[in-house]
């Protein structure tokens, strides 16, 4: 059909890519399954944690999915919108510390 | 029922780079992806939207237990297996991990081999993708029947607290389903590439369109995305 023509163009890659990226998402699994394994706590935990989390589904979208070959209008109008998730989570942050606060202050029983 | 038509509106459309093309792209006529197929960009739609479905499940997660008064079980203890003696933490989900990234791998290969029309290898990379896929099911169903045989409900659990029940079945729960039904999805498509559906231009059964080599490619994007899934809950839930 004509209508993939130009498309199975561009996604012609050498097997090896995949394998390499494979490779590359098992060591950052490996890596996150570490940070719970030496048991590392606080910050250092929640930055390792997430840095893996973002560069294994950085690596999927853009090679295993061909998002990094895919047109700019698409591209953008598919990772655009996800990211407003972000704001849902600032807000989400801000009410569950009120009703933490609300359920510390009001209902927790007092000496 | 008449074929689609066959031009390509966008093929041999040269734009400007970046921004300008964007525009360009989104302000011109009929159709906004110029190159990209129908079927792809609504798989790519469906994503988006299944995305917004995770999202709002991870986020009342994070908002639960954000705002409990009671201790959070510890993932890394209720998780952990003993084999072979040695109590390991998370090994159950660690090895579920692994399973999935490894599906995704021969999936990424399977696509490969569809573009290159090689109907042998594509049909058996996708059927070990589904192989794969369903051995993470079983590993789910195991891990969810010993949780419950602990005493894990959605209304509280031996540990801490209650939400915590909630949110692990909620969340599984779902990816579960999202994966048995990519490897029934998988399984149908594997079976029209072995056949030649897509060589012999043979008509669908609920569409009666010929279907081609890239239907590999979208059934691949939503395997793909079963497991960018699983990225986001192994961090955030296991691992948190």
């Amino acid at each position: 059909m004509s209508q993939v023509a130009p498309h199975i163009e561009t996604q012609h890659h050498p097997i090896k890519l995949y394998l390499v990226v494979w490779g590359g998402l098992f060591v950052l699994s490996t890596c996150s399954y570490l940070v719970d394994y030496f048991g590392l706590v606080g910050y250092l935990r929640w930055s390792l944690i997430l840095i893996f989390m973002v560069l294994k589904a950085g690596l999927i979208v853009a090679v295993f999915m061909h998002m990094a070959w895919e047109r700019l209008a698409l591209l953008y109008a598919i990772l655009v919108p996800p990211t407003l998730v972000l704001i849902f989570v600032g807000i989400m942050t801000f009410e569950s510390n009120y009703t933490l606060f609300s359920r510390l202050f009001f209902f927790v029983a007092r000496p | 029922m008449v074929d689609m038509p066959r031009t390509n509106p966008g093929a041999g459309i040269t734009r400007p780079a970046g921004w300008a093309g964007i525009v360009a792209d989104w302000s011109s006529d009929q159709r906004a992806f110029k190159n990209v197929s129908w079927g792809k960009a609504m798989m790519w739609i469906f994503l988006l939207s299944d995305t917004f479905i995770f999202s709002c499940f991870l986020l009342s997660y994070m908002t639960v237990r954000m705002s409990t008064v009671e201790p959070w079980p510890n993932p890394s203890e209720v998780f952990a297996l003993t084999i072979g003696g040695r109590h390991i933490p998370l090994i159950l989900i660690a090895i579920m991990t692994f399973i999935l990234i490894s599906s995704s791998g021969t999936m990424a290969m399977a696509v490969n081999f569809g573009y290159r029309r090689d109907r042998r290898r594509t049909a058996i990379l996708m059927l070990a993708t589904a192989l794969l896929g369903a051995t993470f099911v079983g590993m789910q169903a195991f891990e969810w029947s010993k949780l419950i045989a602990e005493g894990v409900r959605p209304w509280g659990n031996p540990w801490g607290a209650a939400q915590f029940g909630s949110s692990f079945f909620m969340i599984t729960g779902f990816h579960g389903t999202h994966v048995t039904i990519g490897v029934i999805f998988l399984i149908i498509m594997a079976r029209k590439v072995w056949r030649g559906d897509f060589d012999q231009e043979r008509r669908g059964f609920f569409t009666s369109r010929k279907g081609n080599y890239e239907i590999v490619e979208i059934t691949g994007l939503y395997w793909h995305f079963v497991d960018l899934v699983w990225v986001f809950i192994f961090a955030l839930f296991y691992l948190w």
